[in-house]
Formats: C-alpha cells, structure tokens, sequence
C-alpha cells in the first residue's frame, strides 16, 4: 500500500475516550492491528499523554455530552484540538465537535461550525449499510484507498451546514451529506473505519502514521 | 450509492455454529468467530449472531464468544438472543457488537424496545420477526402471524402490525425471518417482505429460505428488502458470497464488490 511509512516497530500510544457510547472493541482491535498500544480512558485524568485521541461512538447527542462532562473530557478534548494535536471522531464522536445537535437540542463542543441533522430525503433511515464516499480533496488518511470505496454507515444524523474548506468527503443517501471532515490534525469520519473491511482498517493505519510524524 | 447487503447468519447453541430445518434437527456448522472471519474475507457485508438456545432455555447471550467474534471480523455485527433489559443490550455492545437484536422479548415487554433505543439509538436496535402464514381474521388481517421461541410458539400478533409498532417503538431495523421457509430451500417470502417493507421507512433484512442467488435477487427486487440473510448455503460452500453478489450486480443492484478483509502488518 502507498501512504506514510510504517511504524519501524515502535508501538504508538493511542487513548480512546470511553464516555460509554458504544462498542469499543472494534475500534480499539482496529487500532491495535494499525499498530497502536491502546488505553482506554474513563476519565479525564486517565488520558495520559498520547499521539493520537480518537472519540468514538453511535447514539443521541444529549447523553453523550451529559457523559463527556461528567467524565471531565470536555476542556482536555478542546484544549487538544485548540492546540492542533491528532485527533479522530468517529460517527457521533464527529457529530459532537458541531456547535448544536437538532436531534435533541444539545449544545455541543462547537469545534467546527455546522449542526447535526437528520438526513433529508433519505429513501431509507436509519442510513445502515455500505456506501461510497467521495472526497474532494486529498488527504494522506485516504492514500491507497481507491476514490468512490465504500465504507460502514449506521446513522440517522450528520454535519449541516458544515464550512465547505473542511468538507474531506461526502456521500449520498437521497441527498449529499458530510461523511468526513479534516482540519489540521483533526479528523472526523460519519462512517465507521473499525468496521469497514480493508479500507478502513487502511484509513485507521494511516491516521496511526499520520499521528507518528506529527508526534 | 447504498449497497444492498449480503449477511451470513451464525446460528450459534452451546458455542458452535449449528444449522438445522426450521429451528430443530440442529447440526453443528462450526467455530463463531472462524466462520465470521472467513465470511468478512469473502466479502460479507455484516455477520449476524444469533444465540438461539438463549430465548428457549434462558441462558444469557455469551459474551466471551462474542467479543472472541467481533475482534476477528473487521465487519458489523448483530448480536440477538437473549437480551432481556436494557443493561443486558449494554454488555452486549460492550463486548462488541454494533447492534442488538430483539425478538421473542420484545413481543412481550415491547416498552424493552423504546427504552433500549432512548439509550443507546434506534440505529443499534434491531427487532427481529419471525413469521408465518395463517388464515387472515379479525386478529391477523395480514394473513402472517408472528411466532416466538425459536419459532415454536404463536402468539396472536399480526406480523405486520407488530413490524409497524416496533419501528414507532424505535426499532432502527428489522429482521424479518419467514418460519415457513426456513430451512427449506424455497425461496424468500416475497409477500412477507412486501407487506412489511412498503409499511415502514427503516431498512429489512430478509431471512428465511435461500437456495440460490435468484432468491437473492427476488428478496430485493420483488420483496423490497435492503439486505437478504442467509445460513446453511454458505455455511455449506454450496454459494460463495462472491456469486451472489456478481448475480445481484447483473440483475442490476448496488452491491459492494466482494473483497475480503487483509488484515494489516
């Protein structure tokens, strides 16, 4: 496969926020095949000093940022990203860093400007299933993944009214939707990489690289 | 575009995948998390896990061979049976899974089905159906009746109905098992699955009858269904999943290519 270089046998720390949102079984063996030594961290305290901090999650807004408070992530997940440092939000782990959800009313992190909402004109919701995702620009987390591959979705939700420069990727499902974003170090996927075969294990590898060089 | 998806089903008892003719006469089929992972390198789109001892003899789902099965395949998996409460959903996902699937307790406790998706999402909860034919009548205008317990029991409750009510309970999917079919070889109940899919805006899954690709094909296109579920002819080898997927890309339908999962160095 093209993209970064491998990991020259070194294991890359890499915390996962476990805000109880989900499976982490997945993402984290994903992970570790990229490569990376995982630690999960229930609290605040317990996310150490990694080179790379992954947000998971599926569900409502609402209660996941009701956890993230409570576990204290809020300020350590913005102070990260105010300083740029790697960082990967899978599904509601993405929708979370918009400024509002419409699900439910949250506020949320208020990272990126845009909202999250349910998909309009979708044929079939929840959007479960394989589907492709288009970039439209290129970015070193995609490299070796072929344009149009398809990738794991279960949602209802996602990023509206997004700022069009940090739109990495979209895909259809009645109508175009964001399916990834990239600003910085900072990635945000709708899709679930940990679950999508090849390509998204190679996706997980490269943002594990990535997160090396940036380290 | 969406694919329409190809599931191998693992019917697990005891810890081994086993297959039999509708729900008795089982046979063992093999390791969980063996036959998962060679299905995600032929290029399943999903793997669902039932535990169908745990409804009949209340055992709870096995946690262990579950997260042993989600760590293998780089695919989603559906977890069901068993799940009774919603902290009995939450191990489940905890172990692994991506969704949970509720049936023979969702019909008696059909509040289990709100609570679980107020707490972790209707996308992660999947109500499963097993139906069969009967005489239409004032208490099953359908004509298909849903049945419990592993497709023993019969309860009264028009399968149709109760496909409408889960999905306004939350239900994100459904898995709708035609009992007549199961296990025998005659195709997919394309009536069922019309009846259901053109009633409720969430995905279907069809399950229940394959024999070959054309039963494929006809679940989608005649049956309305988004993704079609099948055990015993690829647990057998007598289909790859390779060529349903090539049957359904010539009758026209979005699938995604059949390349399997290469785990990374």
């Amino acid at each position: 496969m093209t993209g970064p270089e491998p990991l020259a046998g070194r294991r890359l720390p890499v915390t996962v926020v476990d805000y109880g949102a989900g499976n982490l079984v997945s993402i984290e063996q994903a992970l570790v095949t990229a490569g990376a030594d995982v630690r999960r961290a229930a609290t605040a305290d317990e996310i150490a000093d990694p080179a790379l901090l992954v947000v998971p999650g599926v569900g409502a807004s609402a209660p996941a940022m009701d956890r993230l408070r409570a576990g204290g992530f809020v300020p350590a997940i913005l102070g990260w990203i105010a300083a740029d440092r790697p960082f990967l939000g899978i599904c509601l782990g993405l929708q979370l860093l918009f400024q509002a959800s419409d699900e439910d009313g949250a506020v949320t992190l208020g990272v990126l400007r845009g909202h999250t909402a349910r998909l309009e004109g979708a044929p079939t919701l929840p959007h479960i299933g394989w589907n492709q995702v288009e970039r439209r620009f290129d970015h070193p987390a995609f490299a070796g993944i072929a344009p149009g591959a398809d990738f794991y979705f279960v949602h209802s939700y996602a990023g509206a009214r997004v700022d069009d420069e940090v739109i990495l990727a979209e895909t259809e499902h009645g109508a175009r939707f964001t399916a990834a974003v990239a600003r910085g170090n900072l990635l945000g996927v709708q899709f679930h990489p940990e679950r999508s075969g090849t390509d998204g294990l190679r996706l997980i590898a490269n943002v594990v690289r990535l997160a090396a060089g940036a380290a | 575009m969406l694919r329409r998806r190809v599931i191998p089903c693992l019917d697990v008892a005891n810890g081994r995948v086993v297959k039999g003719t509708r729900f008795v006469d089982l046979r063992d089929e093999g390791d969980p998390p063996e036959l998962a992972e060679r299905y995600a390198r032929e290029g399943a789109d999903e793997i669902v896990f039932l535990d169908i001892t745990a409804a009949p003899e209340g055992r709870g789902t096995l946690l262990e061979i579950v997260e042993r099965t989600a760590r293998r395949a780089f695919i989603p998996l559906t977890v069901g049976g068993g799940v009774r409460s919603v902290d009995d959903m939450r191990d489940v996902l905890r172990a692994g899974a991506d969704k949970v699937s509720l049936n023979t307790r969702a019909v008696e406790d059909p509040g289990l089905v709100r609570r679980c998706a107020a707490r972790f999402g209707s996308q992660a909860v999947v109500v499963a159906i097993d139906a069969r034919r009967a005489p239409a009548s004032d208490g099953i205008p359908s004509g298909f009746e849903v049945v419990v317990k592993g497709g023993r029991q019969a309860v009264g409750l028009d399968a149709v109905a109760w496909a409408t009510r889960a999905v306004e309970l939350g239900a994100g999917e459904l898995l709708v098992t035609s009992i007549d079919r199961d296990g025998t070889k005659s195709g997919f109940d394309t009536e069922l699955l019309r009846a259901i899919c053109g009633l409720v805006p969430v995905p279907v899954i069809a399950s229940g009858g394959a024999a070959g690709p054309e039963d494929f094909v006809a679940a989608i296109r005649d049956g309305g269904a988004d993704a079609v579920l099948a055990a015993g002819i690829f647990h057998r080898r007598e289909w790859t999943i390779a060529a349903i997927k090539a049957a359904m890309a010539e009758a026209g339908l979005p699938v995604r290519p059949a390349v399997g999962v290469t785990v990374l160095p």
